[in-house]
């Protein structure tokens, strides 16, 4: 019987079987950031087992609020810097380098096809996109991630869902994804791997394929998969051609980790985008999804492009492109986060902060600042965010806030309108509209 | 082993979030017992007064795929700081569901059919749940009666429950 890409990866990593289908994989990375990681140290040293499985495999990153804000958030950074320092975690990225973890772990070639990893934290599925089993766990799996290298799950079961189709101008691998969650709903792929496959998923960029994977979790799913090609080699070369002889070798390599033509999945959907038009969602399901013609006109006061979902360079390239010689309706406020250093210094290098800035955005560090309503855009009580992140719960950017999810350029063509409205890219295809 | 017995506080609706449970302000919070006042402060749910309604409660009875949403474990130990530790639904997110076991804490899946029933035998009414793991029943009962329901939960997760959690195991085992 075929096997999925996870079942090659569990196969590849079981270390114990135990009842009740449930397996305990050994772990190739652990990711850790200064939100869940400082209480599992602390119970660690409580139980007097202040020890990590293997320093190299250890990845750190203070992301969620930096710089500090306050004195509990300075003790969170502090107690992770400490604990970093002890145990000689060299891959430990501090102020000045750090950006969100979901984004500064792929790019510094952390994440490889077969890997198994976990983090404390649910968005970890996103690395998945390099045909990796990512998982996010709380925080007494990560403690045990930290001291054994191990991790349980149930037995993956895997959803096939195949994309097919070209998408039209102006419609993103956000859109498609907002879309199958959409159909599927916030508990479709409950204790599933989604594993995204098709011709729109081949032609995408790794960057996409994380914006497709980084939404997993929004249908329940325990991880996103994309099957390893040679545009997962041609992004990770530079981490591995000492590794292998050539990109084709290191493709071969990888295959080991590809789908088998007669793998068994749970469930497949079958998804066409050629008719796909941009998506909002409009409640606080990341399932509730309409087109963004049908929210045309809806009254936003803050627009916030960043995160693990859409912070990346192609995001800031499309947004600013849609902002170049405009600026925003007087009526909004709007915020830039780049999600890591290099990608701030490159956009800086291609122009792209100075549009951001000419339009009127304020432009922040790298952080996942306002994304979880923590810091650099809290939300008042009854105001509406256009955000190109990945949770649109109550309350998500501060208490009393309505968050509606969409595509970068969705997002700067709402800037500019002051209201919720399809860019211009998509628009200028005419009979669409 | 903790406590799996008590009053009943339904929460009649799915896709309960861990935002709902725990905002996520208060992840900043480095003590359990600090998250005590915040439990189910967001709750979108008509009439629901988190205040009063979570008082003296033991037990949490809901639809399904509760807990969905983030990773943060701090949403089992709101519940446990606030002597929850059993949440029966017809359905849980993956990680929440872990998280309560790797706790200590209990999450039981009973089919959408005997949640319904619970809703609408006992709903909004002071019903009590004992459970009894020799013999795999909870015992449901208010002031009109009793029932016994069985429930199911794997031999590794009820090891890891009675062995109060799962880093000590782990840390033994491999
Ligand atoms: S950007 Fe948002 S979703 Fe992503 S890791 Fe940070 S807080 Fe989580």
């Amino acid at each position: 019987m075929g096997k999925t890409i996870a079942e090659k990866i569990f196969e590849a990593h079981t270390v114990d079987s135990l009842a009740g289908d449930i397996t305990v994989i050994g772990l190739d990375a652990v990711f850790c950031h200064e939100i869940t990681t400082p209480i599992a140290i602390n119970d660690l040293m409580a139980r007097g087992k202040d020890r990590v499985f293997d320093t190299s495999k250890i990845k750190a990153v203070i992301d969620h609020v930096t710089p500090a804000k306050d004195s509990k958030t300075a003790m969170q950074g502090k107690i992770l810097r400490d604990w970093a320092q002890r145990h000689n975690i060299k891959d430990f990225f501090d102020i000045g380098r750090n950006g969100v973890c979901h984004a500064i772990f792929p790019e510094k070639g952390f994440v490889r096809p077969g890997y198994t990893i976990i983090m404390g934290d649910s968005h970890t599925c996103t690395h998945g996109a390099f045909g990796a089993f990512a998982a996010g766990v709380g925080t007494t799996d990560l403690e045990v991630g930290i001291l054994k290298g191990v991790c349980r799950f149930k037995s993956p079961k895997s959803m096939k869902v195949a994309i097919s189709g070209t998408l039209v101008p102006g419609v993103y691998a956000k859109d498609v994804i907002l879309s199958i969650i959409k159909i599927i709903g916030v508990n479709g792929a409950t204790d599933r791997v989604m594993e995204f496959s098709g011709p729109v998923v081949d032609r995408m960029s790794m960057e996409e394929r994380m914006t497709l994977c980084n939404m997993a979790v929004e249908a329940g799913a325990t991880s996103g998969i994309c099957a390893p090609d040679m545009v997962t080699v041609d992004y990770l070369w530079e981490f591995i051609k000492e590794e292998y002889p050539s990109r084709q070798a290191a493709l071969e390599a990888f295959q080991a980790f590809t789908p088998d033509g007669d793998a068994v999945y749970s469930d497949t959907v079958e998804v066409d985008v050629a008719d796909l038009v941009p998506q909002v969602t409009f409640g606080f399901k990341p399932d509730q999804v309409r087109p963004v013609s049908e929210m045309e006109g809806t009254k936003i006061d803050q627009v916030y492009i960043g995160s693990c979902t859409n912070g990346r360079l192609d995001d800031l390239r499309i947004a600013a492109s849609l902002l170049e010689d405009k600026r925003i309706s007087p009526k909004v406020r709007a915020i830039v986060s780049p999600a890591t250093p290099d990608i701030f210094s490159r956009a800086l290098d291609e122009g792209l902060i100075k549009i951001f800035m000419d339009a009127g955005f304020c432009v922040t560090n790298p952080t996942c600042g306002a994304c979880l309503g923590m810091s650099t855009g809290v939300l008042a009580n009854g105001e509406v965010c256009a955000s190109t992140t990945n949770r649109n719960f109550n309350g998500r950017m501060g208490k009393g806030g309505m968050v509606h999810l969409m595509s970068p350029a969705t997002a700067a063509a709402s800037a500019v309108a002051g209201t919720i409205t399809n860019s211009e890219i998509f628009c200028d295809k005419g009979e669409r509209r | 082993m903790k406590n799996f017995s008590g009053r009943v506080l339904f929460l009649d609706r799915s896709d309960i979030n861990t935002d709902e449970i725990i905002p996520a302000k208060y992840l900043t919070e480095s003590s359990k017992e600090a998250l005590k006042p915040y439990l189910l402060e967001d709750l979108n749910l008509d009439g629901f007064d988190p205040k009063a309604d979570i008082r003296d409660r033991a037990i949490v009875v809901t639809r399904t795929n509760f807990g969905c949403g983030s990773s943060r474990e701090h949403a089992p130990w709101a519940f446990e700081v606030n002597n929850i530790n059993m949440v029966i639904a017809s359905g849980f997110a993956r990680i929440f569901r872990q998280n309560m076991f790797n706790c200590g804490m209990m999450a039981v899946e009973l089919d959408p059919g005997t949640i319904d029933h619970l809703f609408k035998r006992y709903g909004g009414g002071e019903t009590v749940i004992t459970t009894d793991f020799d013999s795999m029943l909870f015992t449901v009962s208010d002031d009109k009666g009793t029932e016994t329901l069985p429930f199911q939960v794997s031999d590794f997760d009820l090891a890891i429950v009675r062995a109060g959690g799962w880093v000590d195991y782990a840390d033994k085992h491999y």
